[in-house]
């Protein structure tokens, strides 16, 4: 199902020369109204006619996480705030949030963009639509109530936490539709279960639209046999505009980003050249149509791969990969690179490992060292001591072929990791540097 | 042959080799008023497995499974040798003879009727009865151990 149907399918040759025309009107707009990116410009010798294919882009400066610090609160908004509508802001854990704002007009789109990632995950006006994302400065709460409404489904704008009161409203109400972190909605299908609640047979959700972190395939397996649902991801940072850059569709095979909004690349954090096409990269993302806070080229630090082969749902934008993890999660282990979700991915591929699990990162000596804690069940316990090592060694083989560096599992009694009602506090790292 | 009155019910428990696991393992087998006859406890540098022979092995799987600890329930053989010096080496010189693998095996001296009793684990139980009833061993039955 689409919401802007003629834009979602537009071919690739106009909705690239739409991008070159919206790219161009951008930079003059932000020159004009934006002392930051007047600079930036200058100094790069930008105009808009620096512009001549989307791959002239390349051309533009980044910007980063750190020039929205420098600019706090409002340096890089381009209108005055007669004209702005809303602010939402990212809780920054160190030093000051990361400030954002809207026009109206940037209401209205982000509105539709939410949009089309509900419809695409086929969700219809007749859906009742829980929403437990939290409500406030963070733009998940927000931004989908404001896409769902539009659509003219029901919401039921419940926020976060609270996790019994969560599963009861969505029982008395009969929610077709669930919004949160995965990792919340795994965690409500094992509250629902010990309230003696068979999500199955008692609840009529249908539909799940997960994101704010990254998950693995596995994790969306294991929430869909849970909760009797479709899992769709999506994909959004406020800087950016918050959810609405990118959501699946009903093919679940990587999320359609809204292009005629959005420029994507991909780089290596690294180097900041492109990666190759298909590659795992940093993708870097420029708004094209945004009134109070253009971007060009920000580093989003979410790693992913892009796909341009044709999906069979009929939309023909660029479909990003679930991002595997973040540039700042990477852990960097002896040398090595490694994601969280790697390991998530190998645990689960594992029969009977519970999805609780946890990496610990440490120092001995000179010698970094990885334990993953992972809970134990009676699919994993065996009464011979002997059968007991097979499989422990079974997944810290499958762990060091995969990452390259030894990994030390162990079994720990069940309900022993801390549970989360946000993000999952899936690492801890002990080291000093 | 009747082989399986001589399968003795058997209780392993997941522990994390933390303290006070151990503790509360008994603690809620106490609560549910069973006896512990038999127990050993092997264990890694990461986790350890409790193993018990109990009056009521149901009753002891479930309230430990109510307690949230990760049970599997198997069966052992119980074999009766003279409590002197000699009977178990004897014991395990037949069964190697036999040629039969043991997973594990641990004691349990019973001071009422002076017996020494050892507790097998099998890879092959059915096998292990068969051949050790031949060699005239005293296997004891299940329902020894729900009453002493
Ligand atoms: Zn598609």
């Amino acid at each position: 199902m689409f919401w802007e149907k003629e834009k979602e399918t537009m071919d690739r040759k106009s909705l690239e020369n739409l991008q070159v025309g919206l790219l161009r009107e951008k930079i003059e707009y932000a020159y004009n109204n934006i002392p930051f990116y007047k600079r930036k410009f200058d100094e790069y010798g930008i105009t808009k006619k620096s512009i001549k294919t989307i791959e002239d882009i390349r051309k533009l400066p980044f910007t980063t996480k750190i020039d929205f610090r420098d600019n706090y609160p409002f340096g890089l908004l381009a209108r005055p705030m007669k004209e702005i509508v809303r602010i939402h802001s990212s809780s920054g854990t160190t030093g000051k949030p990361t400030v954002v704002a809207y026009t109206k007009k940037d209401i209205k789109i982000w509105a539709d963009l939410v949009a089309r990632i509900a419809k695409a995950a086929g969700v219809t006006d007749e859906d009742i639509v829980q929403i437990a994302f939290g409500y406030g400065l963070f733009t998940g709460g927000f931004g989908l109530h404001y896409g769902l409404e539009n659509i003219g489904a029901a919401i039921i704008p419940a926020s976060s936490g609270n996790t019994k009161r969560q599963i009861m409203l969505m029982q008395d109400y009969g929610a077709t539709v669930l919004v949160c972190t995965p990792s919340y909605a795994l965690y409500m299908a094992e509250v629902a279960q010990n309230m003696g609640i068979n999500p199955k047979k008692d609840l009529k959700l249908r539909i799940g639209m997960f994101g704010a972190e990254p998950w693995s395939e596995q994790l969306r397996k294991k929430i869909e046999e849970s909760l009797n649902i479709k899992a769709y991801d999506n994909y959004g940072l406020s800087e950016i505009i918050g959810p609405g850059v990118a959501g699946e569709c009903e093919a679940q095979n990587g999320m359609h980003v809204a292009e005629d909004h959005f420029i994507v690349e991909v780089i290596n954090p690294e180097t900041e050249e492109p990666v190759k096409p298909g590659e795992y990269g940093e993708i870097v993302v420029t708004t094209i149509t945004k009134e109070a806070l253009p971007v060009f080229r920000y580093r989003t630090r979410d790693i992913t791969k892009l796909d341009y082969s044709t999906c069979k749902c009929g939309r023909t934008s660029v479909r990003m990969h679930k991002p595997i993890g973040r540039t700042d999660d990477m852990l960097i282990i002896r040398g090595v690179n490694v994601f969280p979700s790697q390991i998530e991915e190998i645990l689960f591929n594992i029969e009977g490992v519970s999805p609780h699990y946890q990496i610990i990162v440490d120092r001995k000596g000179a010698l970094d060292t990885v334990t993953v804690l992972v809970e134990a069940n009676a699919n994993l316990f065996f009464d011979e001591m002997k059968k007991q090592k097979l499989l422990l060694d079974k997944i810290n083989d499958e762990l060091k072929t995969t990452l390259g560096i030894d990994v030390d599992v162990k079994l720990v009694e069940p309900n022993t990791i801390e549970r989360s009602e946000g993000k999952a506090k899936r690492i801890i790292d002990k080291r000093k540097f | 042959m009747d082989t399986e009155k001589y399968k003795i019910p058997q209780i392993s428990v997941f522990i994390e080799n933390k303290k006070g696991r151990f503790y509360n393992t008994t603690k809620v087998l106490k609560e549910a008023n069973i006896n512990i006859r038999a127990m050993s406890l092997a264990d890694t540098m990461d986790f350890g497995i409790l193993r018990f022979v109990v009056d009521k092995p149901e009753k002891a799987y479930e309230s430990l499974i109510e307690s949230n600890f990760i049970v599997k329930t198997n069966e052992v053989i119980a074999v009766a040798i003279k409590d002197e010096s000699g009977g178990l080496s004897n014991l395990l010189k037949t069964i190697s003879d036999l040629d039969i693998n043991v997973e594990y095996m641990y004691t349990f001296v019973n001071n009422l009727d002076k017996k020494a009793v050892m507790l097998f684990k099998f890879e092959d139980i059915d096998l292990a009865i068969e051949k050790l009833l031949k060699e005239n061993s005293e296997l004891l039955d299940k329902d020894y151990f729900k009453k002493i």
